[in-house]
C-alpha cells in the first residue's frame, strides 16, 4: 500500500463522514467527492475495470440525485436550520462508529472467506479503453440511466414547482397588496 | 438485429419530446404500442440467425455498442412476452386514459421501461444486466406513481426501498464474484465459480445474487412489496408491471443467471425449490382471503412465480423447459386477468369483491375472457397454463422431488378455489343493483382482452406440436 492510497483511503473516510452529517445538498456533493475518490482509489490499486464501474454508476446516479436534491430544497430559516443540525447530529455520530465496525469486520471476515487477490484479467491499456472499449455498452446504459432519471424529476417535480411558482405568486400579491394598502 | 430493440424505444423517446413537435397523448400512445406489437412479430417472424447476422457496417447498432448481442430460444420468448404485454398496456392506457393527464408521460416510460427489458434480454455481462435493472426500475417506480394518488406514493415507496435493497445485493454478489472472477461477462463469472467450487466468498456471492433476484422477482419470502405496488398502481401500469415487469427483472435474469452463471449445483437448486415451495403456499393461501381483485390476482402471482422456480429447480431440460413455458403463459394470463380487472374497475368503479357481483351480464365479452384466464391460471386443461404446470410437476417427479410435486398440484387446487370464488364474486350470481347501468368496456379494452384469450387457447391447443419443436429446444439451448 503506497503512501497515495493511504492518504485517499484517509481522505475518503473523512468526506464520507462529512457526507452524512451535513445538509441535503452538500450530502449530493459529498456524494459526488466520495465517488469520486473511490474511483481515484480504485485506479491508484490498479483495479480498472471496478473503478469504471464505480464512475459509470455513480455519475448517472448522483445526477439523478443532484436533481432531486435540488427539486426537493426550499428555503429555511436559522432556528429551524439549527435544528436540523442538531437532529443530522443525533443521528449521524454513531456513523463514525459504524464505520470502524464495518472496517474491522471487513478486516475479519477477509481472513475468515480467505479472500484472495482478484484473478487476472487481460492487461488494460487505460481508463480510456475500459471505458470506451471494452464497456461501451454500459456507459450508452448509465447515460440512459440517467436520462430516465432527468425524465424522473422532471415527470414528478413539475407540478410541485409550479405549486410553489403559483404560491411565491400569491404572497408576492398578499405583500403588494399589504404595501398598497 | 438485437441491439436495435434497445435504441429504437430509446429513440422514440426522444422523437417525442423533440422542442417543436407536439404529438397528442393519442399519438404518443399508438407510437410506444406500434413499436411493441411489431416487436412481438418480429421475434416469432425473424428466425434467429437473422437476429444473429451482423448488418452491413454502417447500420449495424451493435456496433455502435461495441458489443455483439446473442438471440437465442429463451431471448425471443422474452422478446414476444415484452412486446405483447407492452402492447396490451398501451392499448389499456388508450381505453383508461383518454385526455388524462399523464398519458403522454405513460407513453414515454412505457417505451423507457421496453428499452431497460430488452437490455437486460440481451446483454451477456453481469455489470450489463444492473445497468438495464436500473433503466428498467427506475422507469416502473415513476410509472407506479404517475397519477401522484396517495396510495400510489405508498406502493412505490415500497417497490423503491426493496428494489434498493435488491440492487445493493446485486451490486455486492456482483463485486464479490469480480474478485472471484476477475470478470464480469457471463463465461467469465461461470469459469470463476467453477475453478474456485466451494470457495466460501464464492457461496456467499451466489446466496447475494439469489436473494437480490427473488426480491426482484417478488418471490417469497420477499414478496411484501408486489401487492400494494400492483394494487395502487394505475391499471395500465398494473398490467404492466404484473404482466412483464417483475417477470423479465426478476424471473428471467435468475433463470439466465442461474443457467449461464451460477450453474444447477445442489445448494442452488435447494434454495430455489424451497423459495419455489415457499411462494406457491404462501401466495396460494394469503390470495384467499383478500376482498380486492388486484390483490387477489397480486398474490396469484406469488404463487405462479413459485411454479416457475420450482420448474427451475428441477433442473435443465425438462425443468427449465417448464419454467420457461410457464414464464410466457403466466406473462399471457396475468396480463389478461389485470386487462379484465381495470375493464371492472372502470365500468363498476370498484375492485372491491364483496360490492360487485353478476357483471358478466353487463360485460359479457370481460367474463368469457376472464374464465378462460382464470381456468389457465389454475392449471385446467385444455389452456396453456395446464400444460405448462403438467411440465412442471413431472420435472419435479422425475428429478426425485414427489413431495414437491404432490404440494404443487394441491396448490393448484386451492388456486382453482380462489379464482373460482373470484369469478363468482364479480360475474357471476344477482347483478348488484348499483350496477345495473354498467356497459361493457371500449373497443379499446376489449382488444387486448381478446388478443391474449385467444393466444391462451391458442398456445394450449398447439402444445404437442409446440413440446417438440420450441419447448425442448428452449430447455437445451440454455
Amino acid at each position: 500500500m503506497t503512501y497515495v492510497t493511504e492518504a485517499l483511503l484517509v481522505l475518503l473516510a473523512l468526506v464520507a463522514l462529512w457526507t452524512v452529517q451535513t445538509t441535503i445538498l452538500r450530502a449530493a456533493i459529498g456524494l459526488a467527492l466520495t465517488s469520486a475518490l473511490v474511483t481515484a482509489l480504485l485506479f491508484e490499486m490498479g483495479a480498472r475495470l471496478a473503478a469504471v464501474f464505480e464512475l459509470s454508476v455513480c455519475a448517472g446516479l448522483i445526477t439523478v440525485v443532484f436533481a432531486s436534491t435540488i427539486s426537493m430544497t426550499r428555503p429555511i430559516d436559522d432556528a429551524e436550520a439549527a435544528r436540523c443540525r442538531a437532529r443530522r447530529k443525533r443521528r449521524f455520530h454513531p456513523a463514525f462508529f459504524l464505520v470502524a465496525l464495518v472496517g474491522v469486520g471487513l478486516w475479519a471476515t477477509g481472513y475468515a472467506l480467505e479472500v484472495t487477490a482478484p484473478a487476472a484479467s487481460a492487461p488494460l491499456a487505460s481508463a480510456r479503453e475500459v471505458l470506451w472499449g471494452a464497456r461501451r455498452l454500459d456507459l450508452v446504459g448509465q447515460l440512459t440511466v440517467l436520462f430516465v432519471g432527468v425524465f424522473a424529476v422532471v415527470v414528478l417535480f413539475k407540478e410541485r414547482a409550479e405549486e410553489r411558482a403559483g404560491e411565491a405568486g400569491d404572497r408576492a400579491g398578499a405583500r403588494t397588496e399589504e404595501k398598497a394598502a | 438485429m438485437a441491439a436495435y430493440l434497445i435504441l429504437v424505444p430509446l429513440l422514440a423517446v426522444v422523437f417525442l419530446n423533440l422542442p417543436h413537435l407536439r404529438l397528442g397523448t393519442r399519438a404518443a400512445l399508438a407510437l410506444a404500442g406500434g413499436l411493441c406489437a411489431v416487436q412481438a412479430l418480429l421475434a416469432v417472424s425473424v428466425p434467429e440467425a437473422r437476429w444473429n447476422a451482423a448488418g452491413p457496417e454502417a447500420l449495424d447498432p451493435s456496433r455502435l455498442l461495441a458489443t455483439s448481442f446473442q438471440v437465442d430460444h429463451l431471448t425471443r420468448v422474452m422478446f414476444l412476452a415484452i412486446g405483447l404485454v407492452g402492447a396490451c398496456s398501451a392499448l389499456v392506457a388508450r381505453s383508461l386514459r383518454e385526455g388524462r393527464e399523464g398519458s403522454f408521460v405513460f407513453a414515454n416510460l412505457l417505451l423507457l421501461a421496453v428499452c431497460g427489458m430488452n437490455g437486460i434480454v440481451v446483454v451477456r455481462d453481469l455489470f450489463g444486466l444492473y445497468v438495464f435493472l436500473e433503466i428498467t426500475a427506475i422507469a416502473s417506480l415513476v410509472l407506479i406513481v404517475v397519477e401522484r394518488r396517495r396510495a400510489a406514493f405508498e406502493g412505490a415507496f415500497k417497490y423503491m426501498v426493496l428494489s434498493a435493497v435488491a440492487t445493493s445485493l446485486l451490486l455486492v454478489g456482483l463485486a464479490l464474484l469480480l474478485i472471484v472472477a476477475g470478470g464480469t461477462s457471463f463465461e467469465a463469472a461461470a469459469a470463476g465459480l467453477r475453478s474456485a467450487a466451494g470457495s466460501k466468498l464464492g457461496l456467499l456471492a451466489i446466496a447475494l445474487f439469489l436473494s437480490g433476484l427473488a426480491m426482484k422477482a417478488g418471490a417469497a419470502p420477499f414478496h411484501g412489496w408486489v401487492p400494494d405496488a400492483y394494487t395502487s398502481a394505475p391499471s395500465a401500469v398494473s398490467v404492466l408491471l404484473a404482466g412483464i415487469v417483475t417477470k423479465t427483472t426478476g424471473v428471467y435474469t435468475l433463470i439466465r443467471v442461474v443457467d449461464s452463471v451460477l450453474g444447477y449445483g445442489e445448494p442452488v437448486r435447494r434454495v430455489l425449490l424451497a423459495a419455489g415451495m415457499l411462494s406457491v403456499l404462501v401466495g396460494a393461501v394469503s390470495a384467499l382471503g383478500q376482498r380486492d381483485l388486484k390483490r387477489v390476482l397480486a398474490y396469484s402471482s406469488v404463487s405462479q412465480i413459485g411454479y416457475i422456480l420450482l420448474g427451475l429447480g428441477a433442473g435443465p431440460g425438462l425443468g427449465v423447459a417448464a419454467a420457461i413455458f410457464h414464464l410466457f403463459n403466466h406473462a399471457v394470463f396475468k396480463t389478461l386477468l389485470f386487462v379484465n380487472a381495470s375493464a371492472v374497475e372502470r365500468q363498476a368503479g370498484t375492485c372491491d369483491l364483496y360490492r360487485l357481483g353478476g357483471l358478466s351480464v353487463r360485460m359479457p365479452v370481460t367474463g368469457t375472457t376472464s374464465v378462460i384466464a382464470m381456468l389457465s391460471t389454475a392449471g385446467l386443461p385444455p389452456f396453456a397454463g395446464f400444460w405448462s404446470k403438467l411440465l412442471v410437476v413431472i420435472a419435479l417427479w422425475k428429478t426425485g422431488h414427489a413431495p414437491l410435486a404432490a404440494v404443487a398440484v394441491l396448490a393448484s387446487v386451492v388456486t382453482l378455489a380462489y379464482l373460482l370464488r373470484v369469478q363468482r364474486r364479480v360475474f357471476f350470481g344477482p347483478l348488484a343493483p348499483e350496477h345495473a347501468g354498467v356497459v361493457e368496456t371500449g373497443a379499446w379494452g376489449l382488444a387486448p382482452a381478446v388478443l391474449l384469450a385467444a393466444v391462451t387457447v391458442a398456445v394450449g391447443l398447439a402444445v404437442p406440436w409446440l413440446f417438440q419443436t420450441f419447448l425442448l429446444p428452449v430447455g437445451s439451448i440454455l
